[in-house]
């Protein structure tokens, strides 16, 4: 086909798409308003469970199974890419060279790290309180390691990341978030039920599987990063050579 | 207006959906897959958004406070990070495509080759 004539079908599959979504929209209920069963639901059973962050609930107590899913989806794309960024067999690999950096720049980046680090924790840690979790936090955690090559450089990176544990992490995340489930059954109740005690709100210590969920999805998310982020670096930096 | 918001979240859907029918290079077309997907944050947001409510976080404002939908937060948030990952596998793809075609063009990937 032409580019001329599939410019033209395209075209009509937009506009048609457009009138559809715009008959759509005009029949929903009205931005802003009072209307939100789901939502007000949610909230009412969060706070039973002693959840003061409803988005945490939704995600780790009412909708935990859901959850897993995505997690497993995260863990397929992290695996298909490490396939996929593999080196191969005409390709070589080559050690990238220290860059010299401004010393300032150096010092900023090395004290920058322990607070993203603890940023990060923090984030992950109280989730089941203050907007976060384990999704947000991890990646906070992932981003404080490459501080390093932002700020100083690729060897600085590589000396503190060994990806094979990151490697292991990532599953470790996904087994602990099943296995949280699995306590469920064994209390006699569903797959990732909330089995453990509720707690006190607004304390570290409340809503019950919710902060351990959490804790397994931050280590997937922060593992699964850090992953992502060497495969692809060492595409750009190390690899080279191959087929044309 | 109260549908502005949701024809916004149409207008950025179609206009990724253009992007990505008309593009010519593979790189690009994972941005224009992006932007098509993140129309469904501004559909979720707008959809889940309450006049006067503030986040549904209770650690700081009391029970019985008016506070947004909570459920299209969580599904938005479910959102980004299957987002983020699927756009690092689907350039994942992109990196081997131009290492055996030498191209990121889809034009020029007419056909299949072993």
């Amino acid at each position: 086909m032409s580019r001329r004539a599939r410019l033209c079908v395209l075209a009509a599959g937009l506009l048609a798409t457009a009138a559809l979504l715009v008959a759509a929209v005009l029949r929903v209920p009205s931005f802003g308003g009072p209307w939100h069963p789901y939502g007000d639901r949610a909230v009412e059973a969060a706070l039973r469970r002693n959840t003061a962050n409803t988005v945490s609930a939704v995600n780790f107590d009412q909708r935990a199974f859901d959850t897993l899913g995505e997690e497993s989806i995260l863990f397929a794309s992290v695996l298909g890419t490490v396939v996929l960024l593999r080196r191969t067999e005409d390709e070589r690999t080559s050690e990238p060279r220290p860059v010299s950096v401004p010393a300032t720049m150096r010092r900023y980046g090395i004290a920058a790290l322990p607070v993203t680090l603890l940023v990060g924790l923090y984030v992950i840690a109280h989730g089941q309180l203050s907007p976060g979790g384990g999704f947000q936090g991890g990646v906070v955690v992932a981003t404080a390691f490459h501080l390093l090559y932002v700020a100083i450089d690729y060897p600085a990176l590589k000396r503190v990341r060994a990806v094979g544990l990151y490697e292991i992490g990532d599953a470790l995340g996904e087994a602990a978030y099943v296995l949280t489930g699995v306590g469920g059954l064994l209390a006699g109740a569903a797959y990732l039920a909330n089995v453990l005690p509720y707690g006190t709100f607004n304390t570290l210590a409340s809503g019950g599987t919710v902060p351990l969920l959490n804790a397994a999805v931050g280590v997937e998310v922060a593992s699964a990063v850090v992953v992502l982020l060497a495969r692809f670096l060492s595409q750009a930096l190390e690899i080279e050579g191959g087929r044309e | 207006m109260t549908v502005l918001p949701y024809l916004v979240a149409a207008w950025i859907f179609l206009v990724g959906v253009y992007g990505l029918a008309t593009s010519r290079d593979l790189v690009h077309a994972v941005g224009c897959l992006a932007v098509a997907q993140s129309s469904t944050y501004v559909l979720l947001l707008s959809v889940g958004y309450r006049h006067g409510g503030t986040a549904p976080v209770f650690s700081d404002v009391k029970p019985g406070v008016t506070v947004v939908d909570p459920v299209v937060q969580a599904l938005a948030l479910t959102d980004v990070v299957v987002g983020a990952t699927v756009t690092a596998l689907l350039l994942a793809l992109v990196v081997q495509t131009a290492k055996r075609f030498g191209t990121t063009d889809p034009d020029e990937l007419f056909a299949l080759r072993g």
